[in-house]
Order: structure tokens, then sequence, then C-alpha cells
């Protein structure tokens, strides 16, 4: 987490509530049956928004949707770019994707590059009818023809910027942050 | 931790505390591909991995070659009783020579100790030691120590027993170097002739008595009697060594609860361990064969990204 740079708050925990309850009633809007719905949330927190997701939708409908855990440190195009992460974390996909819309999750998009990562990888687990990608916050620069179907915010940006999610799962306290570039 | 800066991977000896806890946490990711459908991901697409094998071996070599191709690397073998070794060319000219291939990392086994430093002057590519001599044998070790760490959930604080022929072991060297870093107590057993005076100085105890050591192990690692290095013998006979080291259904009522038996394989049952035993301490060494895998597939994905 970075420390003393100047930061800007985008989105306060309410906002995140809201932006997520909506993107569930998206979801089910364009998918109405929740059972064919497999959420897979990417590596770190992908993951708990996934499962807010799941939980929003099961809100709704009273049916939960499947829900799956992908890291796809192994898929990346940069391995010798950066170096190895000394850190692989858990995938966990325990049940059959065929004939399932798939919808990949992920805080933040930026590049694109970690959604074409992961396609690859959920390719191998199997052959979904359709795969979506929600996001909470779109940031733009994208290098790869790639758009996300949810977005719960989209944030102009600087290139030299990072855009962090915080996740009471993970960080305690649920807030977006700008970090300005030094 | 940071990125993973080490080239090559040539002892257990170099590796920090935080290295080994590393590998280990990529080893449980690692495991998990081979359960997958489809037993693959592409983190070395395009990486060439040769195997040099100077000294025989068919389970090291396959689990490497498996390890490289889960991993999508393209991997060529060499064995030295099929190569250019046997028409007289050096090793030196035989790694310049695969050199010239451009490979991204060697995975070496060779019979000399320390001479893999060596090597990493004759090629760009990292190199990984499948065994160098009486040396270091680092993923075998890695392998012991993943399991008992799987096993009893952590590695902290254990009393470790190495068995058999400490002299010429390079998994007991590793394994020494490994479980200390965690501040094990390893002591290590077996005829005289077979425990150097060196061993004392690496801060291990020595027994020669079986039997009082076995009693507070936790875990212990039996070492295979090498019948075929066995050209100058260290005991009397095979006999008598079973009758002192072997361990017996009677020596296994003995062990603490919950201790670990491992043996890096090939067993020769009935030396090292009763077949009488073998269900009871099988399933564990098949194991350390499923994780000997998913422990080279880290060891490779650290050596293939490593920068050049």
């Amino acid at each position: 987490m970075s420390v003393g740079k100047e930061t800007k708050k985008i989105f306060t925990c309410q906002d995140i509530e809201r932006a997520l309850a909506r993107l569930a009633h998206q979801v089910l809007e364009k998918n109405p049956d929740p059972g064919n719905i497999a959420l897979i949330g990417i590596q770190t927190r992908g993951v708990f928004l996934a499962k807010r997701i799941q939980a929003e939708i099961k809100k709704i409908e009273n049916v939960e949707p499947l829900l799956g855990i992908l890291d796809i440190t192994l898929y990346r195009d940069d391995l010798t770019a950066i170096g190895p992460k000394p850190q692989v974390k858990e995938t966990k996909i325990n049940f059959d994707l065929s004939g399932k819309t798939v919808i990949l999750v992920d805080d933040v998009l930026f590049t694109g590059r970690t959604v074409r990562a992961a396609l690859d990888e959920i390719m191998d687990f199997g052959r979904p009818q359709r795969i979506e990608f929600l996001v909470l916050v779109d940031r733009g620069y994208r290098e790869l023809p790639i758009r996300a179907d949810y977005v719960g915010k989209n944030i102009p940006t600087a290139r030299e910027e990072q855009v962090e999610v915080r996740l009471k799962e993970a960080d305690g306290e649920d807030t977006v942050v700008i970090i300005k570039a030094e | 931790m940071k990125n993973w800066q080490k080239k090559h991977i040539l002892g257990i000896k170099d590796l920090s505390r935080q290295a080994l806890e590393a590998v280990f946490s990529l080893t449980s990711s690692f495991k998990e591909i081979s359960q997958r459908d489809v037993k693959k991901v592409p983190a070395l697409r395009g990486k060439t991995i040769v195997n040099l094998f100077f000294e025989n071996s068919t389970r090291t070599r396959i689990s490497f070659e498996l390890a490289a191709k889960r991993l999508s690397a393209d991997v060529v073998n060499f064995s030295a009783s099929t190569s250019s070794l046997v028409k007289g060319e050096t090793v030196i000219d035989t790694i310049k020579n695969l050199e010239a291939y451009h490979p991204d990392i060697m995975v070496i086994r060779i019979g000399s100790s320390v001479c893999l430093e060596l090597f990493t002057k004759y090629t760009k590519a990292s190199i990984i030691n499948a065994g160098d001599g009486a040396n270091e044998h680092p993923t075998q070790a890695l392998l012991d120590m993943f399991t008992v760490q799987e096993v009893k959930g952590s590695l902290g604080n254990l009393n470790v027993l190495i068995t058999g022929d400490i002299a010429r072991s390079r998994v007991a060297r590793s394994n020494i170097f490994g479980f200390q870093k965690f501040s094990s107590k390893i002591t290590v057993c077996g005829p005289a002739a077979l425990i150097p005076y060196e061993f004392e100085k690496m801060g291990v105890e020595v027994s020669y008595n079986f039997d009082e050591a076995l009693a507070d192990a936790d875990v212990i690692i039996m070492l295979r009697i090498q019948k075929e290095r066995q050209d100058v013998s260290f005991f009397p006979s095979l006999r008598e060594y079973v009758e002192k080291f072997s361990l017996t259904p009677q020596r296994y009522k003995k062990l603490k609860k919950g201790c670990l038996v491992l043996h890096p394989g090939p067993v020769n049952w009935n030396v090292e361990i009763s077949s009488e035993i073998k269900e009871e301490v099988h399933p564990l060494i098949l194991k350390q064969v499923e994780n000997g895998l998913a422990v080279r597939m880290a060891a490779l994905y650290l050596a293939g990204g490593a920068k050049k």
C-alpha cells in the first residue's frame, strides 16, 4: 500500500455498495437464469468482489450463482520482463464450465492484459457458452481490444497515476483512491 | 517477498529461509495444475530447457521433463550414455555445443561435486542442479521439506533423523542445509565409515545406533544404499547393515506417533525398509514423487523467469 503520496478518494464505502448492487441487477437483466451464471473472481480483489456480487444476486433471486477463483500469474505475458513473482495464488474452479455464462470479475480495468490472460486460462478449463467481464473501475489506457460488459464506474486518469481499490476483506476498508504520480 | 532474483539454483546452501518459503508456496499452486483437466499452463512458452544428465537417473529426469512440459517449455533430453561423451568430447565442450542452441535453462546432473559454478561461465542459461556428486540435490530436499510441511503443517523445530550412506549422499547434505534454516535438530545415523568427520562440523548430531536415534525423531529420511556405488565396501555385509540400520516392523513400532518416514527412492525393500511395513510407509514415499513434480515446476518457473 502506498504511503505518503497524494491521494484522491473517488469511491466511498456506500458508493461501492451501490455500484455492486446495480451491477448485480445489470447481470441479471442480461442473464435471467442465475443458476447458469459462473462468477469467476480474478485474484486478489476480484475474488472478494465476485463473492459480493454472488451475495447480491442471491438477495435478489434467492439463487446462488457458481463462484470460482482464478490466478492468472502463469498466463501473463511479461514473465521475463518483470521476473517471476514468487507467489502464485490459488485457482479454484471445481465445477464444469461448459454451457455456463462465465462472468470474469476484477477490480480495475487498465491495459486489458490481465483479462487476456484470464480468457486464455478459462479456455483451458472448459468451453463456456459465453464469457462476460465485470469490473468495478474502468480507468482507460487499453493496450488490447478489450472492453468490459459491466462497469461500476469510469474514471478518467493520467497514465502514470495509480488506481487502488481497497476492500474490507483485504485492506480493512472499502474505498477507491487515485494515487498521484510523484 | 520481492521478485525472485536468483538466476541459478545450485544448492539449498545459498537459499534463504524466505526463498525456501516462497518455493513451497509456489509448489502448492503448481500441484493444483496437475489436477486439472488440461494439465498445462503457458508460463514458460517459448523457453528451451535442456536436461543434461551425465549420470543416470530415471525419476529425477522424468520429473523435470514433465515439469517443463506442464509449463509449456520445449525440452531436449541429453544423457551421457548416448552422447558424444562416449566419443571423447569433454563436458565443457558439450555445454558449449548445447549453448549454440540458446537454451534458457539447463538442468544438470553430474558425478563430480561443485563444478556447476564453473559451467555457469560457459552458458547464458540458468542452471538447475539435479544432483552434483556428493554435494547437493536441491530439488530432492525441497520436495522432502515440502512433503513434511504439507503433512505436519509446519517445518519448525523438528527432530530430523537421516539414516544410511551419509558420506556419499547429496540428499543428506541438501536436507541438512534446508532443515537447519527452519531450526530443526538433525541427527545423521549410519555405519561409522559412512559418516565423515565434516558432518559434525555442519552442526548435526552423529549417531551410530539407529535404535536409540529413532525414538525422538519427528521425521526419518531413509537414504538409499547405493549398491551400484559399493565398489569400495564401507560396511562388512548387507546383512549386517540390515540388522543395524534397516527400518524393521519392530523398529517401526517404536517410532513416535506421527513420525514421517521419507525415502528419495527407489527403495531397496528389505534393505533400508522392511517390505512388511510397505503398506504403512509407501503412500508417503509416493506422495514425495507427486510433490517432486510440483517442486520442479516451481524451480523451472523461477529460473526461467530470472533476468538473463
